[in-house]
């Protein structure tokens, strides 16, 4: 069946793969939008390995908690729409780099 | 029972000062004065059934004490706030009252003009409760917060008129010099209730005999500590420096404090511990020699000075000297009568130079007085019977106390106290009529634009009471008969010293230590009143008084060009008008180095090592702050680098 014919392990390397790809894109881009895409991409990365582990072992915890992660998520992006949009009002520009007020 | 009323004779000042402290500017000048003064009269009249109560008490009891709460206490040490009445408290006790009653009700007239009306009166009342706390504490403590508020009130009074830098600088001066004195007092205290374990004045004379060995080192070290708090607030030498300078204040100030009472509170408080200086041979010749000697030098001082106040002052310091000498000499009788004496006639003496400057404008060079018998007839006559009294002619009480003064010099001194003495009353009575002769005398050297003039009735009254007093109140000590010295016989039991019994206490407890004890048979000896020589010093004093006022007479009178010609070119005039550049002396010695040791401390230690260390640290977080600070750069990105290589890491050490 199905646990004969992918392994856990590719779940989890396909979960890592995003992960990094996500945090990679974090740290090196600076379009506002793709950074928050990027985050996206983390949180998704996370609850593919969640449900693999779920599924795996079982268990139905994942599954309720990767519901609980896009919940949050879905949350977040509202929120952080809101905030970029409200950012953008004020400075012209999606260059992350360009809001960088915040400090001492 | 009227004794019980004893604690309500220091209140009733204290109400006084406090009503006319917070509402004197509303309730008007005329309140302030009544209940300035009535609050007074309050206090003497309680002094009054005190007295009668006193009387009352049973055969054989010569103290009461009543404790009002216990201030404090500590495992052992316990203080009680608690009063005593005993003889000497209680002429005190009229001393304080009745001279400060008449010195209120002149000072409502002196101070008619002054603007803070209000405020002289309530330091004057708190003065006078302050006052009357020390003379009638029961403990050290108690009388030492006396001690304290009187130096305190003296110092307020004093710069009265804050706007004028003399008169700050003068009080200043006042409180800094009596702070030398109180504190050996209070180490006295310390000491003394370490040696006995309680500062009730009851237990610790009664206990001195038995305690202390006589002449022994803790006895003369407690007894040198007490005479030179002693010496702070009397102005004794070496801190008589103050004094003189005090005059800056309002004159019914001088005549009250710095006259009357509050310097003589040295004295009452060597006799209220005779007992102890009894006991310390060594300390009595201290005492007595410093009293001589002070004597003698305000004397000279006095003959020099031109200000009618300063002549005054010296005069004052010079009496105290003589009442410390008596005290030196074992004749605290003596010493308290003279002391009672004197607040008569030195406050008249006062409020009648009060009522001249008041009566010429605020002048107090003698040189711009002159011929002022006609103008003011009261002031004059007062002044000359007070100025008689001080220069102990007789009958007047400046005589009976200053010989009998003078006849215990001798007898209990030795002749050098004597001369002492005499020499000082000689200078006495000759700066005394100087200043009689200059002011009241001659012809006028008043600014022609100045109408000299009478002083209003209210305060004529009180130097006419105050001369009356100084004429009569020898009579509390007549000499030469047995008994009929009042003072003396009213004094006795708190002077009662049984010399023997304390030797013998003494020996014993040399014995038991082990030590030899030298032999003291001599000082059993009963001594004698002798009639004939108190005779004959009376007399001689006597003739020396009216050379003093002979010689005045002489010189400012018959011829004033004779005082130019004395002094010219002595070079010893130069060095007593500056009174022997002993404030130069304290200002090098003293006071120079202090505020140079202060600025080195303060440029030096405070500024340069205490402020640079404090900043040093300061500036050196402030530097790893400033690197630290470029790790927030603002960019977001930075930031998630930092969680990611965080979690990394954190990672890393976990596995």
């Amino acid at each position: 069946m199905l646990e004969n014919t992918v392994p856990l392990s590719h779940y989890l390397m396909l979960s890592a793969t995003l992960f990094v790809i996500g945090v990679v894109g974090v740290l090196i881009r600076r379009n506002v939008i793709v950074v928050f895409m990027s985050i996206e991409i983390m949180l998704n990365a996370v609850n593919i390995s969640l449900i693999a582990f779920d599924h795996y072992m079982n268990l139905s915890n994942g599954q309720i908690f990767s519901f609980m992660v896009m919940c949050v998520a879905a949350a977040e992006v509202s929120v952080g729409l809101a905030i970029i949009i409200s950012i953008h009002r004020n400075k012209p520009t999606v260059n992350l780099d360009d809001f960088n007020l915040l400090k001492w | 029972m009227l004794l019980k009323l004893t604690c309500l004779i220091p209140l009733y000042p204290l109400i006084g000062s406090i009503i006319n402290g917070f509402f004197g500017l509303k309730i008007g000048k005329k309140a302030v004065g009544f209940i300035a003064c009535g609050s007074m009269v309050l206090s003497f009249l309680t002094s009054v059934l005190v007295y009668v109560g006193f009387l009352m008490l049973p055969e054989g009891q010569h103290v009461f004490e009543q404790v009002v709460w216990t201030w404090f206490g500590a495992g052992d040490f316990v203080v009680d706030f608690g009063f005593q009445v005993d003889p000497l408290t209680l002429v005190m006790m009229f001393v304080v009252t009745g001279v400060g009653l008449i010195i209120h009700v002149y000072a409502v007239g002196y101070m008619q003009e002054e603007y803070s009306y209000y405020r002289f009166f309530a330091y004057f009342n708190l003065f006078v409760s302050a006052m009357l706390l020390l003379v009638m504490g029961n403990n050290f403590l108690l009388m030492f917060i006396g001690w304290e508020g009187v130096g305190c009130c003296s110092y307020f009074l004093i710069g009265y008129y804050f706007e004028k830098k003399s008169a700050c600088d003068a009080g200043t001066k006042a409180f800094i010099v009596n702070r030398v004195g109180d504190f050996a007092f209070l180490l006295a205290v310390m000491y003394i209730f370490n040696v006995f374990g309680t500062i009730d004045f009851t237990d610790v004379m009664h206990a001195a005999p038995e305690k202390l060995i006589y002449g022994g080192e803790i006895v003369t070290i407690i007894t040198m500590l007490l005479f030179v708090g002693a010496t702070g607030k009397s102005a004794q030498i070496p801190l008589y420096t103050w004094l003189p300078d005090a005059m800056e204040g309002p004159t019914p100030v001088s005549a009250l404090i710095h006259a009357a009472t509050m310097v003589t509170a040295g004295v009452y408080m060597l006799v209220r511990c005779s007992v102890l200086f009894n006991l310390s041979p060594l300390t009595m010749i201290v005492v007595a020699f410093i009293g001589g000697g002070t004597a003698i030098m305000a004397a000279t001082i006095g003959m020099t000075q031109f200000d009618i106040k300063r002549v005054l002052a010296y005069s004052t310091v010079s009496q105290i000297g003589y009442m410390f000498m008596a005290c030196g000499v074992g004749a605290y009788t003596a010493a308290i009568f003279h002391l009672v004496t004197h607040a008569f006639f030195k406050a008249c003496l006062f409020l009648g130079a009060g009522s001249v400057i008041h009566g010429i404008h605020g002048e107090q060079d003698m040189r711009n007085m002159g011929g002022l018998r006609k103008h003011m007839p009261v002031t004059y006559w007062t002044f000359f019977i007070s100025a008689l009294t001080i220069a102990g002619i007789p009958p007047l009480a400046g005589f009976f106390s200053k010989d009998e003064i003078l006849y215990h010099s001798l007898m209990d001194g030795n002749i050098i106290f004597w001369g002492m003495g005499i020499s000082a009353a000689l200078l006495t009575s000759f700066y005394m009529f100087r200043l009689v002769f200059m002011t009241f005398h001659g012809v006028s050297r008043v600014d022609p634009s100045v109408h000299p003039h009478e002083s209003p009735k209210i305060m004529t009254m009180p130097l006419v009471v105050l001369a009356g007093l100084a004429t009569v109140g020898g009579m509390l000590g007549i000499p030469l008969f047995h008994g009929w010295h009042i003072l003396h016989n009213w004094l006795e039991p708190v002077l009662h010293f049984d010399l023997a019994s304390a030797l013998q206490h003494s020996e014993h407890m040399l014995h038991e230590a082990g030590r030899h004890a030298p032999s003291w048979a001599h000082l059993l000896e009963p001594k004698e009143h002798n009639l004939w020589i108190e005779s004959l010093l009376m007399v001689f004093s006597t003739v020396i008084a009216i050379t003093g006022v002979a010689g005045a007479y002489i010189f400012y009178i018959k011829r004033p060009d004779l005082p130019e010609k004395f002094t010219q070119g002595q070079w010893g005039l130069d060095m007593v008008q500056n009174k022997y550049y002993v404030d130069e002396l304290y200002d090098d010695v003293i006071v120079k180095p202090t505020v140079e040791g202060s600025n080195l401390l303060w440029q030096e230690c405070d500024a340069k090592a205490i402020d640079g260390t404090a900043n040093g640290i300061a500036k050196i977080i402030g530097w790893c702050s400033r690197q630290a600070q470029t790790l927030q750069s603002g960019f977001v990105r930075n930031y998630a680098l930092f969680i990611v290589v965080g979690f990394i890491s954190l990672l890393l050490v976990m596995f």
